[in-house]
């Protein structure tokens, strides 16, 4: 078995309006604003690929990729 | 190549307000144009004045950002020129059919193969939210502060009916769909149109109550349908989205090369 594919969300925090698009239409609820008004991922354990909010964003600030454990960043918390 | 290399950095963050679908817009071109493999040196950007033709100044390829309404004239330049380049010209809806409307219907009726890109967000944006040709009876602007008591042309029966061989609608919500559509507007061999319902939340938003960018897409997610479905019946308020027109007529600069040789053959 191997392990599950991990999603990283990119964030350009310098180009990122805060509009709430992606947030608001990402299917799978895994993004959200933070207090200065910038995405971040928030449940990115629930991210299925469908690369909407990169392909909506009006900023070019969301990237999401496919990595490895070793390769994401952030890795997740939860169970892994 | 990712969407970013064909993009100028250096002048990002853009300048469109939060939102702004617009910046959609590009963002679902330069996705097709990846789509596509062309190479850089392969497009040219050509656009007029408005927040929509600032576009031309953030994508790397070759662009002219020249004057409000006059794209598709200095387009039809290039084109002619240069016959072998993929020639984009985006557009706002009063660039390309106020001021611009001339130049827009008889490039249509031409048939000069160039892909014409309307970003429609009904008003104009950069100059403060007067009312366009595609606001609408009824829609509020700084120039209609009770209510607009013209009415909106509709781009796509405009196009079709001025005679270009490829027209199409979209929203920045359906983004694949737009982006589908981009693919397919730059490969036509002719004049194609392409439609965008592009939201300006600054503006049109304000004045008419619409919400932010969001509400504004929510509305385009519930009031446009694939076209040809049976709900336009039952509501002819809804917007279709889709290809409207896809057929092969003579291109211009190849009919107009015909007429050289002719001309050289007579010599
Ligand atoms: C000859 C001329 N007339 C008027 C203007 C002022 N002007 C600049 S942009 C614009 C309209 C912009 O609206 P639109 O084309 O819909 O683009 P948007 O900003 O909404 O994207 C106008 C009237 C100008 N620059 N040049
Ligand atoms: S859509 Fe883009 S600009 Fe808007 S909040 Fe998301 S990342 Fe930021
Ligand atoms: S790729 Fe899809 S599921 Fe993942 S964060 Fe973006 S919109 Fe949500
Ligand atoms: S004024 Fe409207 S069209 Fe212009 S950048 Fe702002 S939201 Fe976009
Ligand atoms: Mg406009």
């Amino acid at each position: 078995m191997g392990r599950p594919e991990l999603k990283e969300h990119i964030i350009n925090k310098d180009w990122c309006k805060g509009c709430g698009i992606c947030v608001h239409f990402c299917p799978k609820n895994v993004l959200e604003l933070d207090s200065d008004a910038k995405v971040y991922a928030a449940r990115p354990e629930d991210c299925i690929y469908c690369r909407l909010c990169e392909l909506r964003c009006p900023d070019l600030a969301i990237e999401v990729k496919k990595v490895t454990f070793n390769e994401r960043k952030d890795k997740i918390r939860s169970g892994q | 190549m990712g969407v970013k290399d064909y993009i100028r950095t250096r002048f990002f963050p853009h300048i469109w307000c939060p939102g702004c679908g617009h910046g959609t817009v590009l963002n679902s071109l330069l996705t097709a144009i990846e789509k596509l493999g062309l190479s850089k040196n392969d497009i040219v950007f050509v656009s007029g004045i408005g927040c929509s033709s600032r576009i031309s100044g953030y994508v790397d390829f070759h662009t002219l950002h020249t004057i409000h309404g006059r794209a598709v004239a200095f387009a039809t330049g290039v084109k002619m020129s240069r016959p072998g380049l993929n020639i984009i010209v985006p557009m706002g809806d009063g660039d390309a059919l106020a001021i611009g409307g001339n130049h827009f219907i008889h490039a249509a009726r031409r048939n000069i193969d160039l892909t014409a890109i309307v970003m429609n967000n009904r008003i104009y944006g950069m100059t403060g939210g007067q009312f366009s040709p595609l606001s609408g009876y009824g829609i509020k602007a700084t120039t209609a502060p009770y209510y607009n008591i013209d009415h909106g042309f509709d781009i796509a029966e405009l196009s079709v009916a001025a005679g270009a061989t490829f027209v199409a609608r979209s929203t920045t919500y359906h983004v694949k769909q737009l982006t589908n559509i981009f693919c397919k507007a730059i490969l036509h061999k002719g004049f194609s149109v392409v439609e965008v319902l592009s939201q300006c939340p600054t503006y049109f938003g304000r004045k008419n109550n619409a919400g932010s960018a969001v509400d504004m897409m929510e509305f385009y997610k519930n009031n446009t349908i694939p076209k040809g479905s049976k709900a336009k019946e039952e509501n002819s308020d809804l917007i279709e989205r889709g290809i409207f027109v896809q057929k092969e007529l003579p291109e211009y600069c190849e009919e107009y090369d015909k007429i050289i040789k002719i001309a050289k053959n007579r010599g």
